[in-house]
């Protein structure tokens, strides 16, 4: 398949079940919210050694937001249950309750219930006070600049991780621009993250290491610069850069929606932006249940 | 279909117990058993039918007319459907409801919603004294749900309240809010002496200054930010409540009883 120039390998991304939640945060101003945002959701691109997978899905405007004020939607995804609430109740505890104003919400009424305020309460010292409103707990737990306000718990639904797409362009601007472009039309696809920086990763990894303590490393048929070196390289002589985008999802619809319109919108800039091909990472399926077919996705 | 209606023939001299009358008894009733039903009226016991003219079908929404303040108990644990009153209730009105919805378009006796667990109760006119209380004796009140005062609530409002809210649109008496457990009570009119008197935790939310016992602490003005989540949830209310006008997130904050574990709160508007 070649869509304006650029060829859809014929190839899948394989993902794999991951443990997804919600949470909406607020604070006065969109500023505050978007910096308590960023700080729970830092230091959670990959669940290899960050625990979590995490990312800002998108900005919500007051008549969107449980307390009506300027607020964010983040989601995080963690291999099991217990991995997720953990992470959860750490990042809210030291990011969002350290937040100048902020306050925070369940962002999934359904699913199972893990904590989200239900343990942070604890920092009140036996001053907090919970209130139920509309069938819902929120703890009040005061803090020196006023309250912070906390819904008890969010809900913890099945998800999706690891779907992706590789962009093999001839040059490194030219990788970094198409991805660019891509991330802009996938942050409008509700339900999903890209949890890389920027949502764009330069080091796509394969299973496995020749050192022996290392469960991921390079993905060396990908490297530009390895194309004589390695055993079996996937790059034409033309490709310089490839990039990678990973998305994480709540359902296998919502990566298929977003990865079509990232594609797309590589695609759009063309073989005569320097976009060459669009491949996608998998393990020969044995890793993930989930296929995403990059042709059947394009078609 | 229509409502299931107890026409009242004629008002008798003793209290009558009205809870078997309830939804989710009545919708396991034809209409002849209905009718049989045995109520409690003073020492004897009278045939619905004897009391009531009975007419419509739908047992999940039942309605009394020309009702007076001596039908007790009406809605007593209640599990579902609607009770509408035409007149006045009784006492026990709503006593331990579970779900559902009773409206009294008159006044309301004692103990109205006492110890209920959910649903909703609405009052359009004036309440007795322990609305939304515990059974003397009893270590818990109302547990969950909402009770609705359009007029004045006597004395002792939410007593031992445990979980739930109560609104009143007028005046509450004396003891409001004594020996609160948790909960909501808001009071749009005035407050009687010894507000929150023993209360534990829970919030008393006012638009007028009350007159607060020593052992109520002053705490300074703030703006809190689940005031404007609790207004948010009354907008569908019948009621002032509802209106964005009457919500505010400014308030005086008040701590108390310290005489108890001090971890109630007086909020009043500022």
């Amino acid at each position: 398949m070649i869509i304006n120039g650029v060829t859809i390998d014929a190839t899948f991304a394989e993902a794999f079940p991951m443990k997804g939640t919600r949470a909406i945060i607020t604070a006065q101003n969109e500023k505050w919210a978007m910096i308590a945002a960023q700080a729970m959701t830092g230091f959670a691109t990959s669940v290899i050694a960050c625990g979590c997978e995490a990312g800002i899905e998108r900005t919500l405007t007051p008549d969107e937001t449980p307390d009506g004020r300027p607020g964010v939607a983040i989601m995080i995804f963690a291999m099991g249950g217990k991995g997720l609430a953990k992470q959860l109740e750490t990042r809210a505890g030291q990011c969002v309750l350290t937040s100048p104003t902020s306050a925070l919400f369940a962002g999934i009424n359904g699913g199972i219930r893990i904590p989200l305020g239900k343990n942070l309460r604890y920092f009140g010292d036996g001053f907090q006070t919970s209130k139920v409103i509309s069938g819902k707990r929120y703890w009040r737990i005061p803090v020196m600049d006023g309250e912070f306000l906390a819904e008890a718990t969010t809900g913890q639904v099945d998800a999706i991780g690891g779907g992706n797409f590789l962009v093999l362009a001839q040059s490194q601007p030219q990788a970094l621009a198409a991805c660019e472009a891509a991330i802009e039309e996938m942050k409008k696809i509700p339900n999903v993250i890209m949890p890389f920086p920027g949502g764009v990763v330069r080091s796509g990894s394969k299973v496995g290491s020749k050192y022996k303590s290392l469960g991921a490393s390079t993905n060396d048929a990908f490297c530009p610069t390895l194309k004589g070196s390695t055993k079996k390289t996937d790059l034409s002589p033309d490709i310089e850069s490839v990039m990678e985008i990973v998305i994480d999802g709540l359902t296998k619809e919502d990566i298929d929606k977003a990865m079509r319109v990232g594609i797309q919108a590589v695609c759009d800039l063309g073989a005569e932006n320097g976009i060459m091909r669009i491949s996608a990472g998998n393990y020969g399926g044995k890793l993930g249940p989930f296929h995403f077919h990059l042709q059947e996705i394009m078609a | 279909m229509s409502a299931l209606t107890f026409t009242l023939k004629t008002q008798p001299n003793q209290r009558v117990d009205m809870s078997p009358l309830v939804c989710h008894v009545l919708e396991k009733l034809d209409a002849t058993e209905i009718a049989a039903i045995k109520l409690h009226c003073g020492k004897s016991k009278m045939r619905v039918d004897e009391l009531f003219t009975i007419s419509g079908y739908d047992p999940k929404h039942i309605l009394i007319r020309n009702s007076f303040n001596k039908l007790d108990y009406i809605g007593k644990d209640l599990d579902g459907g609607i009770i509408h009153v035409e007149g006045d209730a009784g006492a026990y009105c709503g006593m331990g409801m579970k779900t559902g919805a009773i409206k009294v378009f008159g006044n309301a006796g004692i103990y109205a919603g006492c110890e209920m667990k959910k649903g909703q109760l609405e009052i359009d006119g004036n309440t007795g004294d322990f609305l939304g209380g515990a059974l003397a004796g009893n270590k818990m009140g109302m547990k969950g749900g909402l009770i609705l005062v359009k007029g004045n609530a006597g004395d002792r409002v939410g007593d031992h309240l445990r979980r739930g809210t109560i609104l009143i649109e007028g005046s509450a008496g004396d003891y409001c809010g004594s020996r609160m457990i948790a909960g909501t009570i808001a009071v749009m009119g005035f407050t009687g002496k010894f507000l929150g008197h023993s209360m534990r935790r829970g919030t008393l939310l006012l638009w007028n200054a009350p007159k607060l016992s020593a052992s109520f602490n002053d705490c300074g003005s703030h703006t809190l930010a689940f005031l404007p989540m609790l207004f948010n949830s009354f907008k569908e209310l019948n009621s002032p409540f509802a209106n964005p006008q009457n919500a505010f997130n400014r308030v005086q904050r008040y701590a108390g009883d310290m005489a108890e574990i001090g971890r109630g709160e007086v909020l009043v508007k500022i």
